[in-house]
């Protein structure tokens, strides 16, 4: 095969590409690194008339500032639909811990809004997989369907009617009110099917032979069978959910509910001019997704392309 | 006899159908409950007066939201900006990924890797953190980019990119570009690891040269994954957000329909919260993005 193909221009073309995507592999870098390093960057080196390329000197400066910037209780979680309940009418809140730097309560809230999100995705989409693609059920063309289309359909569309659903609700200005619609979205069950598909009928119907409820054969036989595909969708969920710009910035409203890039984005309104602290806030809000995306990237690649190999 | 098996395939065709429900259940709720109920009450809003504060006095107001859309300078303004940016983005994100995987795909495994995650990683880096620091890059004064250029020797005042209805838009461009382009390579790379190798050695020995063989057989069996790739880096330019509103907020000719929904039902002071319009902006959207997807279907189908 290899020798088909090393004629000199074979060759030189190869060279020449792989030069380039170095060079473009390093521009794609340099916004990170670029984050990254203003962020220890002292005001000198960031305000310098010629560009500071690596840090003079690293200091904490602007991490300190950000987090002297506002403060807030450590947790706080109001219980949906709790105000059905109450006497009063109104949500239940849990609050607890001391009062910490605001942008602390703003990592813990991305954190927890993308985990409880993924793993309420991961649920239930598993389950309307494995139903899309094992179960001959009445009406499952239709779904489908719907599904499809709803996946083209761009979230931000329907926006303002979900605003009114959440006041509705009592979510606005709670985490469920990102968290709900993204565990609505209904790619996650697109996929789930997708892998769904490969379990083998005759295990299932072995399964249902020996005596095996619905239950018993989805926990024991299809879970397992499905895990790599969980495990795509997980980490799509969370990175989707971390980074969903839009819903945030609309459902969010009061400061100790921001999550991390909404607080960064609402400093750069405040403090266009301070970069490193803007540098400091993009690092805390990039840095951890990124490090979970490397941890689980293969998962990732997986899910991706399953996604559309069969779509 | 007969009947007996109907009975016993309805009994069953009833057993899946309770199964089947019932496991689609809990994603049924949120499903509805956060998607197509919404979709729905949107295009019924569509065609009222509704507004933010006074939700008493909405009225049913036929299609004239649709019809004043279409004298609405600013909407215009933003139709045309936004399928500037699809019309630029969406084939050179193609075209970009595609070179890009049938460099890398061929490399060994670690070094495949690597550049793959490079390319995503201002995906993962997430719209927020890549903007600001875009901001920056591009600034006015203390941006890199400009002192680069400056220090080439390309230009001799610093540009206000941002700033200039000329530059702005194309920033935006070329940053959407660098936050597209992770998925499709991942993507292509492994559709050109799954084409068909026999295919491949057969066309080389009949003497087909490397361009062809790229065409005519690598291409061809890659077309359900180029589709999906259009199809979502269409809907993905379509809803180029957080971009407009922390870079420009639509100034400098870089209004969208996007950032122009927002602006009408959360921004815009005189009318404040005109959802009925603001509504009938986004079932205008989504028909526009429908049609471009059936489009892509049906070409993609021809061939």
């Amino acid at each position: 095969m290899k020798t088909n193909n090393v004629g000199p221009r074979a060759t030189v073309y190869k060279v020449i590409s792989v030069i380039i995507l170095v060079i473009l592999a390093v521009l794609f870098v340099f916004p990170l690194y670029w984050i990254v390093t203003g962020a220890f960057k002292p005001g000198a080196d960031i305000y310098a008339q010629k560009p500071v390329w690596w840090p003079s000197e690293w200091v904490m400066t602007n991490f300190n500032e950000l987090l002297a910037k506002r403060s807030a209780p450590l947790w706080e979680l109001k219980v949906p639909f709790s105000q059905w309940f109450t006497e009063k009418h109104e949500p239940l809140v849990f609050s607890a811990g001391p009062s910490v730097p605001a942008a602390f309560r703003w990592l813990i809230n991305a954190v927890f809004m993308a985990a409880v999100a993924m793993g309420l995705t991961c649920i239930t989409a598993a389950m309307a997989g494995y139903a899309l693609a094992k179960k001959r059920f009445r009406g499952r063309a239709i779904l489908f369907g719907l599904i499809i289309c709803a996946m083209a359909l761009p979230k931000q569309v329907i926006l303002i009617p979900l605003l009114k659903e959440m006041n509705f609700l009592m979510f606005t200005d709670t985490l469920w009110a990102v968290i709900f619609p993204t565990v609505g979205w209904p790619f996650g069950v697109f996929l789930m099917k997708q892998f769904s598909e490969s379990i083998p009928g005759e295990i299932l119907e072995a399964a249902r032979v020996d005596g095996s409820s619905e239950v018993r054969t989805f926990g024991t036989i299809v879970l397992p069978m499905v895990k790599p595909g969980i495990g795509a969708l997980a980490i799509f969920t969370f990175i989707n959910c971390w980074n969903d710009y839009f819903m945030q910035l609309i459902m969010l409203t009061s400061g100790a509910n921001f999550t991390m890039p909404l607080g960064v984005a609402t400093l750069q309104a405040e403090t266009s001019v301070n970069m490193g602290l803007l540098m400091a806030g993009a690092a805390l809000a990039a840095l951890p997704i990124i490090i979970v995306f490397l941890i689980f990237q293969k998962y990732f690649t997986q899910g991706i392309t399953m996604g559309a190999v069969k779509g | 006899m007969a009947k007996n098996k109907q009975t016993m395939s309805r009994a069953l065709q009833r057993r899946e159908d309770i199964a089947g429900y019932l496991f689609m259940l809990p994603s049924l709720i949120f499903f509805l409950g956060f998607v197509v109920i919404p979709m729905f009450v949107c295009i019924g809003y569509s065609l009222t007066d509704a507004t933010m504060h006074q939700q008493a006095a909405t009225q049913f107001v036929g299609f004239s939201n649709f019809a004043k859309l279409f004298q609405d300078k600013v909407f215009l303004e933003a139709l045309r900006n936004t399928f500037v940016i699809v019309i630029v983005s969406v084939p050179t994100v193609c075209a970009f990924s595609l070179w890009v995987s049938s460099v890398i795909y061929k490399l060994s495994g670690p070094v495949l890797s690597a550049f793959r995650c490079i390319f995503y990683l201002p995906v993962v880096t997430g719209s927020v953190a890549v903007t600001v620091v875009w901001k920056w890059m591009f600034d006015n004064y203390t941006g890199i980019i400009n002192t680069a250029l400056k220090g080439a020797g390309l230009i001799e005042k610093n540009i206000n990119f941002l700033g200039d209805s000329k530059w702005a838009l194309w920033c935006i461009i070329l940053i959407l570009f660098t936050t597209s382009v992770g998925q499709p390579i991942v993507l292509y790379v492994s559709a050109l690891g799954n084409v068909d190798q026999g295919l491949v050695e057969a066309a080389k020995v009949d003497g087909a040269t490397d361009l062809q063989v790229f065409w005519k057989i690598k291409w061809a069996q890659m077309m359900p994954t180029t589709l999906y790739i259009l199809v979502i880096t269409t809907i993905n330019s379509f809803q180029c957000f957080a971009l407009i509103q922390l870079l420009t907020q639509g100034g400098s000719g870089t209004q969208t329909v996007m950032y122009y929904i927002y602006y009408t039902a959360f921004k815009l002071t005189q009318q404040a919260g005109h959802f009925g319009y603001a509504n009938a902006m986004g079932v205008v959207l989504a028909i526009f993005i429908g049609i471009l997807s059936a489009l892509q279907f049906r070409l993609a189908k021809e061939k």
